[in-house]
């Protein structure tokens, strides 16, 4: 993907702040989109856009810290808290109102239990957010490039059932010219990747099948050609399954993110 | 002037309302046992989601078939409780269908009432049938023992009864009565068959069906309190108290908040602690003692249909974990240890809910998707239940997964799960 190798532009918001600004939104990169190497490109990917939309936003750079959510949900309510405090008060001292997140973890975390501790914002998931930019028509894309090419679509739980998030992203990879095949389990039926909870950062217990190779195999049945997903550990598990099943040549794994960066006009 | 039947009918309702009065103290003395869950508001919004999940049973029909019979079932059961009503007001007034004076709102009532008499029997075969001859996964986890299997069975043949027995009523009080007064679609079609058996005969068979009918119902009442049927009584109000919030909410500990910001307060930190504060209780759930009211009520309203653990992906994938089977386990913990806790607040008897009855493994296999409480057709929230246990094991015992406890110290030092420098944040930049 052309967006690897470019350096880009992305405003920092204590430089903007010092400046007398105040954007508009925070994007929120999460740990996934700072560290994890598949995942920085959607950062990147997400950020292009961003800035092809001309949207008055910042990150936090080196101040952001993890949300606490795997902490929280692997039961440690107090290492959650410390976290969510630290965050609340960069969030107030920034003066922030608007958050924009790609991970669907940080976005539940940040929507629905930061409130608990003080942090009201408004906070959006970036499906949701392009979603809306694309029924506007402020976001344009080129159809020709994607036009009729199969793709299924992964739910993350904490856009779905979490959330109720099911359609944003599915309008998105239509209004994008692909053809979205749907697994037999999707939406509110979708089978979890088997990273949540924590999971992602431990071994899974004792079983007779990884839960991602399971879900994998229900995303090849459909056939497509692309598996879209819209959650940083849905991604590593589903890449991880088509690595196991030998199908990481023939079938590509792209968070929604990246194939708008693609299509962008 | 009372008769002899109406004696013994005022009888065997007090003792039916007297035994199940006992049943609901018991149950209401471990109520007040129970921990808080959250505050119950919105009563408006409570009203419509158990119109919608209850009355409508809006999610089980996310299973078709299973779906469509249950709902059939839960329908004809709120039809014939009225007439059952009216069974109640003749055995005491020693009238016979008293409520006919209601017209056509007592014809439509009694009428479908008739229907659904015969729809529920026999979907209550199909369900036999699919329990007993059909080798149906759902319904044969691990955790459901002979007696579970028993326990739905004997359910099911109460209810078998009860339909026959009112279906008899319904065709003998027309035999014996050219003059009957409500609707009966179906059973009109079968009292002809009996047209020459003696108006005698006829009457016997009536009363026989009649009282069979009213005391299989006051026994089952006083079943229901023993057995995962008393979903019947429990399933309604567990949807309207149900958590209003996203699934993906998990409940704040208050607790917990009040530390930290002692903590991150550098003018508390090191105040001494008031007085007048209750010691601090355990963090998360051990115990039938840490048990909140919505933890207890759930797992009274559970009838072990499985929707849960068949789409669990951890059981799915061959893990421990059954989300059934750890609501099945509040039940039994509470029944084992509630009471000598009613009596005795310091009460053991050696074992815990975690390790005697639930393991570690199982609670380290969720995934936290969901799946569970989402399918649940009773808003049975298992996934705060297991987190609950986390919290427990992580912040009392710091039993967490050697993994775990790794992130937790990444996430304290560098401020992510991985071990990364905070300051190669915006390294995807470039």
């Amino acid at each position: 993907m052309n967006t690897e190798s470019t350096k880009i532009s992305v405003p920092i918001m204590s430089e903007v702040f010092a400046s007398g600004k105040r954007p508009e939104y925070l994007f929120w990169v999460g740990c996934a989109g700072a560290f994890d190497n598949r995942y920085m490109k959607v950062a990147k990917a997400f950020a292009k856009i961003l800035n092809h939309l001309e949207i008055d936003y910042a990150v936090l750079g080196t101040e952001e810290t993890c949300t606490g959510d795997p902490a929280r949900r692997a039961g440690n309510e107090m290492l959650f808290q410390m976290q969510a405090m630290t965050n609340i008060e960069i969030f107030n001292m920034y003066e922030i109102k608007k958050i924009l997140t790609i991970c669907p973890h940080c976005f539940n975390i940040l929507k629905n239990e930061y409130p608990d501790l003080g942090g009201k914002y408004e906070v959006l998931h970036y499906t949701e957010f392009l979603a809306g930019l694309i029924k506007t028509k402020k976001l344009k894309t080129d159809k020709s490039k994607l036009k009729g090419q199969n793709v299924t679509y992964h739910d993350p739980c904490y856009l779905g059932r979490a959330n109720d998030i099911y359609e944003a992203p599915r309008y998105i990879i239509e209004s994008l010219g692909l053809k979205l095949i749907e697994m037999e389990k999707n939406r509110s039926f979708a089978l979890c990747c088997g990273a949540g909870g924590a999971q992602m950062f431990k071994d899974a217990e004792k079983g007779d099948k990884e839960i991602f190779i399971e879900r994998t195999e229900q995303a090849l049945t459909t056939k497509a050609g692309l598996i879209a997903t819209a959650c940083p550990f849905c991604m590593t598990m589903i890449t991880d399954g088509l690595k196991y099943k030998n199908k990481e040549e023939e079938i590509s794994n792209l968070d929604i993110a990246e194939i708008i960066a693609e299509a962008l006009i | 002037m009372f008769d002899m039947s109406q004696i013994i009918f005022s009888v065997l309702l007090l003792i039916t309302i007297g035994v199940f009065a006992y049943s609901a103290y018991r149950i209401y003395q471990l109520f007040r046992l129970t921990k808080p869950a959250y505050p119950v508001k919105d009563f408006g919004k409570r009203i419509k989601r158990t119109i919608v999940n209850a009355f409508f049973q809006e999610r089980i029909f996310r299973n078709r078939i299973a779906g469509f019979m249950h709902a059939m079932v839960f329908w004809g059961f709120c039809l014939i409780l009225l007439g059952s009503i009216e069974m109640v007001i003749d055995g005491i007034a020693g009238t016979e269908r008293v409520l006919a004076s209601l017209g056509i709102v007592y014809d439509i009532i009694i009428g479908a009432g008739d229907v659904f008499a015969y729809i529920i029997a026999v979907f209550i075969i199909v369900f036999i049938f699919r329990r007993t001859v059909l080798n149906i996964k759902r319904l044969h986890g691990k955790e459901l023992q002979k007696k579970n299997h028993m326990d739905a069975l004997v359910a099911l043949s109460f209810i078998l009864i009860l339909m026959l027995t009112l279906a008899g009523m319904n065709i003998f009080y027309i035999a014996g009565h050219p003059d009957y007064v409500g609707i009966y679609p179906v059973s009109a079609i079968l009292a002809p068959l009996f047209s020459n058996v003696s108006s005698n005969t006829v009457f016997l068979i009536h009363d026989i069906c009649w009282w069979s009918h009213i005391i299989m119902i006051f026994i089952f009442a006083n079943v229901l309190p023993y057995s995962k049927h008393f979903h019947i009584f429990m399933s309604i109000p567990n949807v309207f108290f149900s958590r209003l919030t996203p699934l993906g909410k998990m409940t704040n500990m208050d607790s917990i908040t009040k530390e930290v910001k002692l903590m991150m307060n550098p003018e508390t930190a090191f105040a001494a602690a008031p007085e007048n504060e209750a010691a601090p209780t355990r963090f998360g759930i051990l115990d039938a003692e840490d048990i909140t009211w919505k933890n207890y009520i759930d797992s009274l309203a559970c009838t072990q249909c499985g929707r849960c653990t068949a789409v669990c992906p951890a059981n799915i994938t061959g893990k421990e974990l059954s989300p059934r089977k750890m609501v099945m386990n509040i039940r039994q913990r509470m029944k084992m240890k509630g009471h000598h806790l009613v009596n005795n607040p310091d009460y053991s008897d050696g074992k815990t809910l975690i390790r005697d009855l639930i393991k570690e493994e199982e609670i380290w296999a969720c995934t936290t998707c969901n799946a569970c409480a989402k399918e649940c057709p009773l808003n049975i929230d298992h996934p705060t239940f297991i987190l609950d246990l986390r919290r427990y094991l992580v912040m009392e015992e710091s039993a967490a997964p050697a993994a775990l406890n790794a992130i937790f110290s990444n996430i304290e030092n560098n401020g992510a799960p991985w071990q990364y420098s905070n300051q190669d944040r915006l390294k995807w930049t470039e």
